[in-house]
């Protein structure tokens, strides 16, 4: 929590204590923390002075902002129907079983969750999947034992 | 008879000039010049409403503030289209052009573009090009400071007013309009907002001149349009082609020879069927968002249809209970009928709540869901039930 606490301060510092200032405070939480604890978003609220409903209003609005736990990577697999239609499901059954968790589940290890998400604007390529901010495109079962592979044995 | 969709080659056209050339040329002449040259080169908004940008950079101008804004609005999030990508990564500077002139005939000091969260990729990139830019806008003494502003995940942002909302650090929930956001915009002051493809245009006007321009395009839709194609075509891509083509012609030369179905216009847009393609016109009351999807013969439709429900479902902003309640009414509701819970006839129940949607929904989310959903239902019934 002082972790926590430092880092918002650090992130007011940065981006300013109005309140259109809570969304790059928040994307910062996440980018360092993978997700907006309960006590991270009191305190943002407190520094802020608005409530903290207004805090997980607006963070629980948005689908990057996380407010359950994730792991250190969070993978989301396109399911827009152009993804669909070039065997998104069959991506999703591998990464499943290569990880060995369902959608919207952390591994025991914290490092991957597996979510699946709207358009990622990668439709001409598809599948497509993000794992942080990093894209893959055209993706076969093959290719996503060859990517968890690298990241699973740090090689990322 | 199949005309060939007519290529067009401005906003992708490679030309040898110093960076920021647009921007210097045009700010030699007078802002009243501009103003007159977009207005009458006919250009209108790429994002899919279609207002007349000239008009909007007029209103914006003649607003008496200290501060204006200006922003681009990058939260492309229409299933199926991918040109602001393109756009922000092959000709960056095209748009930032677009979006320093407008600074400047609005007189706008401050400027954002507006990324959707789902390309934080493309923020270092961007980034180096705008620090290029700071350079050469104070070389012609132009006070502008552009930056970026990352989004957070929500489809409904891309509606200008709920990109506003969720920049004041607030849920993005469409607003009331009036006021619109060239009176009453960012924190309250005068604001353009404009997509991607509009900056980009709006800066190739400046360039080719308002002649030049209209010389392509419908009476109705002037110049060129950037379309995101999709799904089973051999030719997925981003393509310059000019509007008021039939999609007959669309679909013989990027369907892979057995379209059944084109989605114009992306999700909020309408679901031609083979037996129209003749007389379906692209750009001619069709929605212009650019996202255009092709369906085969394999294809379930019910499937698709479902799919698109699944997403209004989710990124409904919930403000208002028709949108709110109807997405999530249609999509049990053809699945019902699907599994035989209900009869066919509740399709057209659903046609009618569908409609009424698009009469009382707030934005243009809950309005265009009844353009995909009864082009579906209605060409594709027997999908629906069996
Ligand atoms: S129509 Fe839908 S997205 Fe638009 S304001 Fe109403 S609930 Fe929100």
């Amino acid at each position: 929590m002082a972790d926590t606490k430092e880092l918002i301060t650090t992130l007011a510092k940065k981006h300013g204590v109005e309140r259109k200032s809570l969304l790059p405070i928040l994307q910062g939480i996440v980018e360092k923390e993978n997700f907006l604890s309960k006590d991270s978003m009191l305190e943002v609220a407190k520094v802020l002075d608005i409530s903290a409903a207004e805090v997980y209003g607006t963070a629980s609005f948005f689908s990057f902002l996380d407010t359950k736990e994730r792991g250190q990577y969070v993978v989301r697999v396109c399911k827009s129907m152009t993804c669909d239609m070039k065997g998104k499901e069959e991506i999703l059954a591998t990464i499943e079983s290569v990880l060995k968790i369902k959608i919207g589940e952390t591994t025991q290890d914290k490092k991957f969750s597996l979510l699946e998400t709207n358009c990622l604007g990668l439709c001409d390529e598809g599948p497509a999947m993000l794992i942080n901010d990093d894209y893959f495109v055209k993706l076969t079962p093959e290719k996503i034992r060859e990517i968890f592979g690298r990241y699973i044995r740090n090689e990322i | 008879m199949t005309n060939k969709p007519k290529k067009v080659d401005i906003i992708f056209s490679p030309y040898s000039v110093a960076p920021y050339k647009i921007l210097k040329d045009t700010m030699k002449r007078t802002k009243e010049e501009i103003i007159a040259e977009l207005i009458s080169s006919g250009l209108r908004g790429r994002g899919g409403a279609g207002f007349p940008t000239g008009m909007k950079w007029k209103f914006a101008a003649e607003q008496k503030s200290s501060v204006k804004y200006v922003i681009c609005n990058a939260d492309e999030g229409e299933p199926g289209t991918f040109k602001d990508r393109k756009l922000l990564v092959e000709v960056p500077r095209k748009v930032i052009s677009g979006m320093a002139i407008c600074a400047w005939v609005t007189g706008a000091t401050e400027g954002f573009i507006y990324l959707r969260r789902e390309y934080k990729y493309l923020v270092n990139e961007l980034q180096k090009e705008i620090d290029l830019f700071k350079v050469h806008s104070k070389e012609v003494g132009l006070n502008f400071n552009l930056q970026i502003f990352l989004g957070a995940g929500a489809y409904v942002c891309g509606e200008e007013t709920a990109l506003l909302e969720s920049m004041e650090g607030k849920r993005g929930e469409p607003r009331n309009k009036p006021p619109y956001p060239i009176q009453d915009g960012f924190l309250g002051k005068p604001t353009v907002v404009n997509n991607v493809e509009t900056f980009a245009s709006a800066s190739m006007v400046c360039r080719i001149g308002a002649t030049e321009y209209k010389k392509f395009g419908t009476a109705d839709q002037r110049g060129s349009k950037l379309f995101s194609i999709s799904g089973d075509s051999p030719k997925e891509g981003v393509f310059e082609l000019e509007l008021g083509m039939s999609v007959e012609a669309f679909a013989a030369e990027f369907g892979d020879g057995d379209t059944k179905a084109v989605q114009v216009g992306g999700v909020a847009g309408f679901c031609v069927p083979r037996k129209d393609f003749a007389k379906a016109i692209i750009g001619d009351g069709n929605t212009t968002g650019g996202s255009t999807m092709i369906f085969n013969s394999s294809r379930s439709m019910y499937k698709v249809l479902h799919n698109y429900l699944d997403f209004y479902a989710e990124e409904s902003c919930g403000q208002c209970t028709p949108c709110r309640i109807g997405c999530q009414q249609l999509l049990k509701g053809i699945e019902a009928v699907k599994k035989g819970e209900k009869p066919a006839e509740y399709l057209d129940q659903l046609l009618k709540l569908s409609e009424s949607m698009r009469l009382t929904s707030k934005c243009g989310l809950g309005q265009s869901v009844t353009n995909s959903f009864s082009s579906i239902v209605t060409n594709f019934r027997e999908e629906m039930i069996y």
